[in-house]
C-alpha cells in the first residue's frame, strides 16, 4: 500500500523504516531536511521536505493516491489539521494521527479522527508495569 | 456579546481594545506572560494566560456562554484547532478564523469554520488598488459562491476602444455590472455600448476567468 508519514522524528523515522521493509511504497514529509538522517541507511522510499499542512507539498507526496495517512509532527494542532486534509479534502482511506493532548484528542475522536495519545498509552503502561 | 479572543498579539489586542470600547464583554487567552501583563495594563483584567486550544483553558473562560469565537494567533493550525474545539465541545454559535496561508480559505471553509479573514490577502489587494498600472483590481469577493467583483481600467492605447461591448469575447460566467467615465454618472453597460479610453469598468466574474477577462477589455 500507499502511505504518506508526514513528520520525520524518531517515531516517524522508524514507522517509515518498519513500513519500507514489509515492502510498502513509503513517502515521508519533514519541513527540515537535516530530520532525515533518522531514516534507515537502507531506506527504499521517498524522503521530501515540504510542510504537511500544504496542499502542495501533500500532492507531491502523492497523497491522491495514498491508502494511508499517518501525521506524527510534534505539534498537536498541525497533526490535526494536516489529519483532516488528509482525510476531508483528499479523501485518503485511513487517517491516523498523534495527538499528545489528551483532551484533545478525546474531542478529535469523537469528530471521526482517529488519533492516539502517547501521553495517555504511556502513562498506563507505565503504571501497569508499577503495579505489576 | 461576548467575545472570546484566542491570540493576545497585535491583532489580538487591537481587536480586543475596538470591541472593548463598543460596549462587548471581551476575554484575551495568551500563552506569553509578558503579552498577558501588557494587555490586563492596558485593558484591564481581560486576558488570561494559557493555551487557546486547550479545552481545560476554554472552559475556565466560559466559552460555552460565549456568542463569537475570534483566533488571531500567528499560526493557521491553532486558529483552526481553536475554533474547532469552541464550535464542537463549545457549540459558539460563530467561529472566525485567521489566516496566514491564502491557500487556507478554502481548506477551514470545508472544516467548518464560520468566517476566516486572510491578513496576506488583504494586504495584496489594497496594495493592488493603490498601483495605479495595476490592469485589474479586486474589490470584492462572494465567498460562498466563488465569484469576485473586479475592475478593470481600459488604457488609451487599448485595442478595444471604439467597440461595443457585444463584440468583446467575455468568458463564460462574468457579467459587466457598471462603467465609471471621467466626469460622468456611472453607466449600466448595454450590448451597444461603446468603451472608450479610461473607462473603468465594473464586474463580476470568477477568480478562474481573470485573465480572460482582463485580455477581452483591453485587447492583447
Amino acid at each position: 500500500m500507499k502511505v504518506v508519514i508526514m513528520g520525520c522524528g524518531r517515531v516517524g523515522a522508524r514507522l517509515a523504516g518498519l513500513l519500507d521493509i514489509e515492502g510498502h511504497n513509503v513517502a515521508i514529509l519533514d519541513t527540515d531536511a537535516y530530520s532525515f538522517r533518522r531514516l534507515p541507511p537502507d531506506f527504499g522510499g521517498t524522503a521530501l521536505v515540504g510542510n504537511g499542512t500544504d496542499e502542495e507539498s501533500l500532492k507531491k507526496a502523492g497523497i491522491e493516491e495514498a491508502d494511508v495517512f499517518v501525521s506524527l509532527t510534534q505539534g498537536d494542532n498541525r497533526n490535526v489539521m494536516a489529519a483532516q486534509i488528509a482525510k476531508y479534502i483528499f479523501n485518503v482511506p485511513k487517517v491516523v494521527c498523534r495527538i499528545y493532548d489528551p483532551l484533545r484528542r478525546e474531542l478529535y475522536n469523537s469528530l471521526g479522527l482517529e488519533a492516539f495519545s502517547p501521553t495517555t498509552i504511556f502513562a498506563q503502561m507505565l503504571k501497569e508495569k508499577l503495579e505489576g | 456579546m461576548y467575545i472570546i479572543i484566542i491570540g493576545g498579539g497585535k491583532v489580538g489586542y487591537y481587536l480586543g481594545r475596538a470591541l472593548l470600547d463598543e460596549g462587548h464583554e471581551i476575554l484575551v487567552v495568551e500563552k506569553d506572560p509578558n503579552r498577558n501583563e501588557f494587555i490586563c495594563g492596558e485593558l484591564g483584567s481581560v486576558c488570561i494566560r494559557g493555551d487557546g486550544c486547550e479545552v481545560a483553558t476554554l472552559t475556565e473562560v466560559g466559552t460555552g456562554r460565549a456568542d463569537m469565537f475570534i483566533a488571531v494567533t500567528g499560526d493557521d493550525e491553532d486558529n483552526l484547532v481553536a475554533c474547532q474545539v469552541a464550535k464542537h465541545k463549545f457549540n459558539v454559535p460563530r467561529t472566525i478564523a485567521r489566516i496566514s496561508n491564502p491557500q487556507n480559505e478554502t481548506i477551514f471553509k470545508k472544516l467548518g469554520i464560520d468566517v476566516t479573514v486572510s491578513s496576506t490577502n488583504i494586504i495584496l489587494e489594497n496594495i493592488e488598488e493603490e498601483v495605479p498600472t495595476h490592469p485589474l483590481t479586486h474589490l470584492l469577493t462572494i465567498k460562498d459562491k466563488g465569484l469576485e467583483i473586479v475592475e478593470v481600467k481600459i488604457p488609451p492605447d487599448s485595442t478595444t476602444i471604439g467597440k461595443p461591448v457585444k463584440e468583446l469575447s467575455l468568458p463564460p460566467e462574468t457579467v459587466l455590472s457598471l462603467i465609471i467615465r471621467k466626469q460622468r454618472k456611472p453607466i449600466v453597460p448595454t450590448a451597444d455600448t461603446i468603451l472608450q479610453a479610461e473607462d473603468q469598468i465594473i464586474a463580476a466574474t470568477t477568480p478562474e476567468s481573470e485573465e480572460a477577462l482582463r485580455t477581452a477589455l483591453r485587447g492583447s
